[in-house]
């Protein structure tokens, strides 16, 4: 305990490592958060869900932080329902709904009202219909009423009990509109010469009728923004926030697991041989050369092409052939001499089994050693999994930060300008790495004082 | 000369011959049993390649069913077959099948067929891709490769050799200015290193082709490739900037930092201090105390840079679409093309064998405390 406190007073006379131990332990807070907010059966039905999970997102929207940074305020994502939805993902204004009831049917009205403040036009604009009647389709029309007062006739239709009208993709609005594209059209300012979106108070009213008793008609309103949600979509709507949030623990668990197994791995079997000697060291050393000679990279991606792509597979195969590599060998060199020390005879007069001296006189010895190396070797771990997702040998399942930089890169993010899509995770990556780094190198000079001062 | 001299010089003969000859067989006796080790190691460690390469004969599986699938497609498409009735056409398939098992070699079981790909594969007879050709449409493995094997060295041999002698002679800088600003920095910047090239890759990318648009994204020359060589080689260099650039942002610092404690540690010692009490030149100190001890050191690494050129590296070749072995490896893997795997894998085990065993003899030239097969 008093060793574990002097380690840390040690630690917080190092800026870089009490930076790195800060991040860590706040991207492990966020991990843990991110674990219990989105429940790992709920983060994989959302990252494999399609457009009926993410239908209300744009598609390659970037981050609503975007907005801080820029003089033109771009737009963002509005929803609008009249109706609630029993498991809310999204906040989602309501609108207002007024039923009249007429001899067999009723008129039914519904009134969306939104501000739009942007400096920009948005995305897409959408109406999802649902509607219930038994024979008889219901009838709408939809009337747009902009801030200036000028009402637009966007469309007049019959229903069907799940029906999709996007605005964008009705020639007769755009011909209505003298052929500007609605998003714009619906939007711009008249009496400006180049589109400049209308600020102020947006109406848009949708008078329906059903022609049955029981018959009901209700409409959600998408507007899908420029910017979407903390980390942006990618080219599937999907909020990128589940991905990133995600890919902490996943990085985290990988990078931790790998380096600790690996770590403990190589120095319980460097202790074995070295204190049976003979044909078990002979062993060891001849498995660490054939080690050598093994293509650690290309066997890695013949286990993801030929075999399977589950981290946990991938994991295992890290750790085997991870032990057995240069590391032991430094580990047996300083178990050779520690050997010889007469602590260790006094161990073996006292009639000490082997394997009480391997694990309570041999391997604590190095343990100072070991504790920077297993933390430096973190990062190493955690790109080898984003390098593997990046060749598109990641988890099939799993929502990992390198995933979504494949994601990137095979869709052009680069060509097209989606620079969030890849800065992001690479930047979550990067953080990951350099405070593992950071942490790892000052417990490096913290526990080799011959590096101390250097 | 009296007698008694003649005998001592006689003694003094035969003792040099004795030890002569004793240094000869020791010398012998060391090479010969570090040559079958080391083809021991090269042995095991092929084959194992060659088991994962086929999956344990669980990709002949696969082979098989493609082929399979594409003769049948081709059969039934093939309208010069429109004629022949279900069961001519299906002994066609099944005697074109035949022969292309036959001429890939998937007749035979697999146990027997490992060992004739080690057999081939020890005595570098690569034989012909399963899939792949080369780009002037060879199937031979060598050729495969040998066409992959200069846009390789250019890059990564430049930029690792560069990296290399730059690190060494910074950190020999550093060494003697240790606690300038420099060198803080240095230690400062050296946690960077945790990112791999490929990573930065990314990241120059991002800046230098997409965002300012100075730079390619990727690939080797510019399309169509220009004529004259002059052009050409420019166009290879502006493409070589950023990948070459990613791999020094990935590795300068921390080799850096790694080099300069390294030559700290021994600039520390007592016989440099005395050299230095002496009033030696440090440019006498740092060639005669502190290069000499750490050459055995500098030069293994130096090697194992040169033999870690094989390969390439897959991930940052991917990234900056150049076209080098570690692309076609990747390619061998993702098409299950063994041959070109294992051709790959040899030739790596093969140098890293013969480099093991000649580093030996190299520190026992460099190193006069060094005996070879000494203990």
């Amino acid at each position: 305990m008093k060793k574990l406190q002097k380690t840390l007073i040690d630690i917080a006379r190092y800026p870089s490592a009490v930076i790195g131990l800060t991040i860590i332990i706040l991207m492990m807070s966020i991990g843990i958060y991110a674990m219990i907010a989105i429940p790992y059966p709920e983060a994989i039905r959302l990252w494999r869900g399609g457009e009926a999970v993410w239908y209300q997102n744009p598609k390659n929207a970037a981050p609503a932080w975007f907005n801080y940074f820029t003089q033109q305020k771009l737009s963002e994502t509005i929803l609008i329902a009249s109706f609630e939805e029993e498991n809310p993902v999204l906040q989602k204004d309501l609108a207002e709904k007024e039923v009249i009831p007429r001899e067999t049917g009723s008129e039914i009205t519904l009134t969306y009202t939104f501000e739009y403040d942007y400096d920009d036009f948005p995305k897409d604009l959408i109406f999802y219909f649902r509607s219930a009647y038994n024979e008889k389709l219901p009838f709408v029309a939809v009337r747009w009423y902009t801030p200036d007062g000028r009402e637009i006739r966007v469309t007049d239709m019959s229903i069907q009990r799940r029906q999709t009208y996007r605005f964008l993709q009705d020639t007769r609005l755009v011909r209505r509109l003298q052929g500007v594209s609605p998003d714009i059209a619906l939007f711009a300012d008249p009496n400006s010469e180049t589109p400049v979106p209308l600020k102020g108070t947006y109406k848009i009213v949708i008078e329906g009728i059903v022609f049955e008793d029981g018959a009901d008609i209700d409409a959600e309103f998408v507007l899908h923004g420029q910017l979407h949600g903390w980390a942006g979509t990618d080219h599937q709507r999907r909020d990128l926030t589940v991905a990133l949030l995600w890919g902490i623990p996943i990085a985290l668990a990988f990078g931790l697991v790998a380096s600790l197994g690996t770590g403990i791995a190589t120095m319980t079997i460097a202790a074995v041989g070295v204190w049976f000697g003979g044909w078990v060291d002979e062993l060891i050393q001849r498995i660490t050369e054939i080690n050598l000679v093994l293509p650690f990279l290309s066997i890695l991606i013949m286990v993801g092409t030929f075999y399977s792509r589950s981290i946990w597979v991938i994991l295992g195969f890290t750790i085997a052939l991870s032990i057995f590599t240069g590391a032991i060998k430094t580990y047996r060199a300083i178990f050779l001499q520690v050997r010889e020390s007469t602590y260790i005879e006094a161990a073996r007069a006292y009639g000490a089994s082997d394997a009480r001296i391997i694990f309570k006189y041999l391997i604590p010895r190095i343990i100072p050693l070991l504790i920077p190396g297993l933390v430096i070797g973190i990062p190493g771990f955690v790109f080898l999994e984003a390098a593997l997702a990046f060749l598109g040998l990641g988890d099939p399942v799993l929502p990992t930060w390198g995933k979504v930089i494949n994601d990137a890169q095979f869709n052009g993010a680069l060509y097209n300008g989606f620079y969030y899509w890849i800065v992001q995770p690479a930047a979550l990556l990067m953080l990951t790495g350099l405070a593992f780094s950071m942490l790892g190198f000052s417990l490096d000079r913290i526990f080799n004082p011959r590096l101390r001062g250097m | 000369m009296t007698e008694s001299e003649l005998v001592q010089s006689n003694e003094a003969a035969l003792y040099a011959k004795k030890a002569a000859s004793s240094t000869f067989n020791r010398l012998l006796r060391y090479t010969a049993v570090r040559l079958v080790t080391l083809l021991f190691t090269v042995v095991i460690g092929v084959y194992l390649t060659i088991l994962i390469a086929n999956m344990g004969g669980y990709v002949d599986e696969i082979l098989k069913g493609e082929l399979r699938q594409n003769i049948s497609i081709s059969v039934s498409l093939n309208p010069a077959y429109r004629d022949y009735t279900v069961e001519q056409r299906a002994a066609l398939i099944a005697d074109q099948i035949r022969v292309e098992e036959e001429r890939l070699g998937l007749n035979r079981p697999f146990a027997i067929r490992s060992l004739t790909y080690l057999w081939n594969a020890l005595r570098l007879e690569f034989g012909r891709a399963m899939q792949m050709t080369s780009d002037s449409g060879s199937k031979l493995v060598r050729n495969i490769i040998l066409e992959r094997l200069p846009s390789t060295l250019i890059l990564f041999g430049l930029s690792n050799l560069v990296l290399f002698f730059v690190s060494v002679f910074l950190a020999l800088m550093l060494s003697r200015h240790y606690g300038s600003f420099i060198d803080k920095a240095v230690v400062a910047l050296s946690p960077t290193s945790a990112a791999p090239p490929w990573f930065y890759g990314i990241f120059l990318i991002l800046i230098f082709a997409a965002v300012l648009k100075v730079l390619p994204f990727g690939g080797m020359v510019s399309a169509p490739p220009p004529d004259n060589w002059f052009e050409y080689s420019l166009s290879l260099m502006r493409h070589m900037i950023l990948p070459a650039s990613s791999l020094m942002l990935a590795s300068l610092f921390l080799s850096v930092y790694n080099w300069r404690t390294f030559f700290l540690i021994y600039s520390s010692e007592d016989y440099v201090e005395m050299a230095k009490a002496k009033g030696l030149t440090s440019r006498d100190i740092e060639r005669r105390y502190i290069l000499r001890p750490t050459l055995p050191t500098i030069v293994t690494s130096f090697a194992l840079v040169l033999i870690n050129l094989w390969g390439g590296a897959i991930i940052t070749e991917t990234v900056f679409n150049w076209p080098g072995l570690g692309r076609t490896i990747f390619r061998a893997i993702g098409s299950y093309d063994t041959p070109v795997i294992v051709a790959s894998t040899i030739i790596f085990a093969y140098l890293l064998a013969i480099t093991v065993f000649l580093l030996d003899f190299i520190y026992a030239l460099v190193d006069p405390r060094v005996k070879v097969g000494g203990n």
